[in-house]
């Protein structure tokens, strides 16, 4: 028990237990009961909360390298499209000969725009495994090669964050081009079945969710196991004195590289789970706003934390939700507010203002 | 009898008429006028022998009757069946919007059946092609004698060609005469003399005319046979070696075009830019809301437009100060609201500035509606200076470019002999030092903020005439600004203006080769690569404050 941090920390402990139940009462009650029975989720409920997961989890990735190392990347969604990416290829693969143009081989958009072959980067993706791989490989790549040249050259700060922003800028314009092969302005969708099972019954979204839960439970005790190792403690230092931790002798922009790669493979993953429950990966998500979306669930969440990102992903998403369906007008003035209040009141988030009631009735 | 109570009415109108006229142009018009007005009766009448002589009679009277007989010549000149007068009529599908022929007043709209043409035969028609194309080369206008020199040009008449030989001798202006030669330099190269020929393409090789392009081009091709369709291998190679000479220079033209576009996409950036340099390079601060200050200029621009729709051209002046004092005014209620409590923790006021571009941009799209609202150009601003056949240049790029230009040198002097600009420089070398020595230092973060927002705000009065003016405006530029500012390096004005030309010139010489999308992803790859090699920009801060 120790040895996770649970135990210590009543918070982290809540957060674990909700989240089992979660992703462990909710799929088993849908899956036994009968339709009828008031212990019935609606699918609704099921893909909405299996999407909340999945953002838990892309939050958690980013509190990983923004509140353990400092590095705030503006980025982050880029991974988690990319992710998304790879998944949405190996589900393009899948739909075969049911497509509107019943091309065996292409998807639909590719017989659209006339190709004759599929481009050398689809082969491959009707492996399921091989789409797998490709999920956490493609952003962990993009993050090795951007956070080698970034972190050598000791790009830091504001700095590093303007760039991670042009970064998915930049991806966003080109995933936005026909010619890219990736369905350009309305990406990748109109899914038929994963692993042969049927995308839209709602056994397959249950044990989505399922699989989320389960995974943003596991990456998170890995996480929590992470930062109380040597490793994390290096990186928790580098946030609040790099240059220290450089004279000591640490090869510093090692320790930022390896946590970086590692949080653009968690939030890959986060996509990869996302794509099958929502039904479409498109361009929009490598907008900036989005990679600052989550920026601002982990600051509410409260960051340096790691539950601190869960929480803050799924208040905020589940507010979006509520939100955008009474008042549309009303949410961008929310989040706008809420990112000023946050930041100016709240540096710690909810977290902080939980702990601190937390030690108020101990004492 | 019709017909004489007609012609009573006619000779009544024209009664009036030189009454009229007599009263505006004295004593010595009046031969004029009343040839004038003999013409036109002569005109009304029906046959075409009337009509001829009414036409020479026109002729006669000066460039001041070109109206009505290009008029004419077009068909719409025509009789106004209820007062028998004559007038012009432009088609608007159900009739015709008319105007008089003489005074040029509008009369407003008729049917088709309330007015009768004045037709003309071929050969009448000929012959007035030919007097207004004289009428118009002798017109005060180089710009109108130069249309007829072209119009000219195109015909096989050995006359017109005459009377083109004719003008060259008095012509003064040289664009005009250089088109007279260029006229006879193409009817030599299509004459039956090889010398005459070879010595006119020799000498049309110095002309920039996309008219002598195409035919050089015809010249050197080959017909569907196979055949050449000049069989003369001479004045081939003579044409080959024209056209070489004549493309060179093309491909500096459009070198020079594709430099005024990056210059002018450069000044976009760095007006854009150079705000953010203020605060992002004085002050330490990220101001996410940046754009959005700059959408408020130009949503500006459109109300001032709206509150005075007679005069365009004032509005838009006009729209500069208010724009700079009301983006100024919000930029500084959001440093004193916001900002000061976050100082020295940048990223949180990335943040926060955040949330308020959120809040600003749902704003204008609650008030003004999302969708994109149309600010008119004024006309000194529209349309484009056309330099030869190749090389034209758009006149608002060119305003948007003096006016970054303006603006860059204002604000340099502004930090440079202000005292204000004295105290923002202090701040922002050594804030704790600034304090010691008796700068109000939470007064200056306050005024640098407005004054970089105030700019933000003049920027979007001028992006307001050259896009759409809509809630997304800002974030469009956000990022390209942010690259600016640090590609050219922070805390230094310089190196934003270089910075933004030399990334719009980059921009817009990618785009032939690899289009517009791609072009922008290969510029922001650059900057994500230079960024690595030169962490701080082309113009990187020395000493002390470098470490900060």
């Amino acid at each position: 028990m120790k040895l996770i941090g649970l135990g210590t920390d009543k918070i982290g402990t809540t957060v674990l237990i909700l989240l089992a139940s979660v992703s462990f009462i909710i799929p088993l009650c849908n899956l036994v009961s009968p339709a009828d029975s008031p212990l019935h989720f609606s699918a609704y409920t099921v893909s909405v909360l299996g999407k909340y997961l999945t953002f838990a989890l892309l939050g958690l990735s980013l509190d990983l390298v923004w509140g353990y190392c400092g590095i705030l990347a503006l980025g982050q969604g880029a991974f988690f499209a990319l992710g998304g990416y790879a998944m949405g290829m190996y589900l393009m693969r899948q739909i075969g000969t049911r497509g509107v143009y019943g091309d065996p081989l292409l998807p639909d958009f590719m017989v659209f725009l006339n190709w004759k072959e599929l481009p050398w980067y689809w082969l491959g993706f009707d492996n399921f495994w091989f789409a797998l791989l490709m999920v956490v490989l493609v952003p962990g790549v993009l993050a090795f090669v951007f956070g080698w040249l970034a972190f050598r050259s000791r790009v830091t700060g504001v700095y590093l964050s303007i760039i991670t922003q042009a970064l998915t800028y930049a991806l966003l314009l080109a995933f936005f081009r026909n010619e890219m092969g990736f369905g350009g302005n309305n990406g990748l969708t109109d899914f038929k079945e994963l692993l042969g099972f049927n995308i839209q019954s709602e056994a397959l979204r249950a044990l989505l969710l399922m699989i989320s839960g389960v995974t943003l439970i596991a990456v998170f005790i890995l996480c929590r196991w992470l930062v109380n190792t040597k490793l994390g403690r290096v990186v928790t230092a580098i946030r609040d004195q790099e240059s220290r931790v450089r004279f000591l002798g640490y090869r510093v922009e090692m320790f930022k590289l390896w946590i970086f790669v590692f949080s653009a493979m968690i939030a890959g993953i986060a996509g990869a789970l996302y794509v099958p429950q929502v039904g479409i990966i498109n361009p929009s998500e490598f907008s900036p706003l989005n990679s600052l979306e989550i920026v601002i669930w982990v600051a509410i969440g409260g960051r340096g934390t790691l539950y601190g990102a869960i929480i803050g992903a799924v208040l905020v998403n589940y507010s979006k939700t509520v939100l955008t369906g009474l008042m549309p007008e009303i949410w961008l003035f929310t989040l706008g507010a809420v990112f000023v209040l946050v930041t100016v009141f709240l540096p710690d988030g909810l977290v902080g203002l939980m702990r601190r009631r937390l030690q108020e009735s101990h004492s | 009898m019709k017909a004489k109570s007609i012609k009573g009415y006619c000779r009544l109108a024209a009664c009036l008429m030189l009454v009229f006229s007599l009263a505006i142009h004295g004593d010595q018009d009046v031969s004029k006028q009343q040839l004038l007005l003999n013409a036109l009766t002569n005109l009304k009448q029906g046959s075409m022998a009337e009509r001829e002589q009414a036409i020479i009679q026109l002729a006669d009277n000066g460039s001041s009757s070109l109206t009505i007989l290009q008029a004419l010549l077009d068909g719409q000149l025509f009789i106004l069946k209820s007062d028998d007068s004559l007038v012009i009529g432009a088609d608007n599908n159900q009739g015709y919007d008319i105007r008089d022929a003489i005074t040029g007043t509008a009369k407003g709209a008729v049917e088709r059946t309330d007015v009768g043409k004045i037709n003309l035969t071929n050969k009448l028609r000929a012959s007035l092609r030919k007097i207004i194309g004289q009428l118009q080369l002798s017109s005060d206008d180089p710009a109108i004698r130069l249309a007829a020199v072209k119009a000219m040009g195109n015909e096989e008449d050995e006359s017109a060609l005459a009377i083109l030989k004719a003008r060259e001798g008095v012509e003064k202006d040289e664009t005009v005469k250089q088109a007279i030669k260029v006229v006879f330099l193409l009817k030599d190269m299509n004459s039956g003399d090889k010398a005459l020929r070879i010595n006119a393409i020799d000498a049309l090789k110095e002309v920039n005319s996309l008219d002598v392009v195409n035919r050089l081009n015809a010249m050197v091709e080959k017909d569907e046979a196979g055949n050449f369709v000049e069989s003369d291998i001479d004045i081939r190679n003579t044409a080959k070696a024209a056209l070489i000479n004549i493309n060179t220079r093309l491909q500096l033209y459009s070198s020079i075009e594709t430099v005024f576009f990056g210059l002018s996409l450069g000044a976009v950036l760095v007006l854009a830019a150079i705000g953010l340099a203020i605060t992002f390079g004085v002050m330490g601060v990220i101001n996410m809301a940046h754009g959005e200050l700059m959408m408020l200029g130009a949503y500006t621009t459109y109300v001032m437009q709206q509150l005075m729709p007679n005069n365009l051209a004032f509005s838009v002046l006009l729209s500069i100060p208010a724009a700079f004092v009301i983006s100024a005014l919000v930029g500084i209620a959001i440093e004193r609201g916001i900002i000061r409590f976050l100082y020295g923790r940048p990223l949180e006021t990335l943040l926060a500035t955040f949330g308020v571009s959120l809040i600003l941009q749902q704003s204008v799209r609650s008030i003004f509606s999302p969708l994109n609202r149309s600010v008119a150009t004024p006309e000194w601003m529209s349309g484009s200076w056309q330099v030869n056949d190749f090389l034209s240049l758009t006149w608002n790029r060119f305003y948007i470019l003096v006016f970054c230009l303006i603006v860059f040198v204002l604000l340099l002097q502004i930090l440079k002999r202000t005292s204000l600009g004295l105290e923002v420089r202090a701040v922002a070398q050594n804030r704790n030092m600034a304090k010691a020595m008796g700068i109000p230092t939470s007064r200056v973060d306050a005024m640098t903020f407005g004054l970089g927002s105030g700019i933000a705000g003049v920027a979007g009065v001028a992006l307001s005439q050259i896009t759409n003016v809509g809630p997304n405006l800002g974030q469009a530029y956000i990022v390209d600004s942010f690259m600016v500012v640090v590609f050219g390096g922070v805390g230094n004005l310089w190196g934003t203006l270089v910075a933004g030309f030399v990334l719009g010139i980059a921009n817009k010489f990618l785009e032939p080769f690899a289009g517009a999308v791609l072009a922008k992803i290969l510029v922001l790859i650059f900057i994500i690569l230079f960024i690595q090699k030169r962490p701080r920009g082309l113009f990187p801060q020395k000493g002390r404050a470098a470490d900060s």
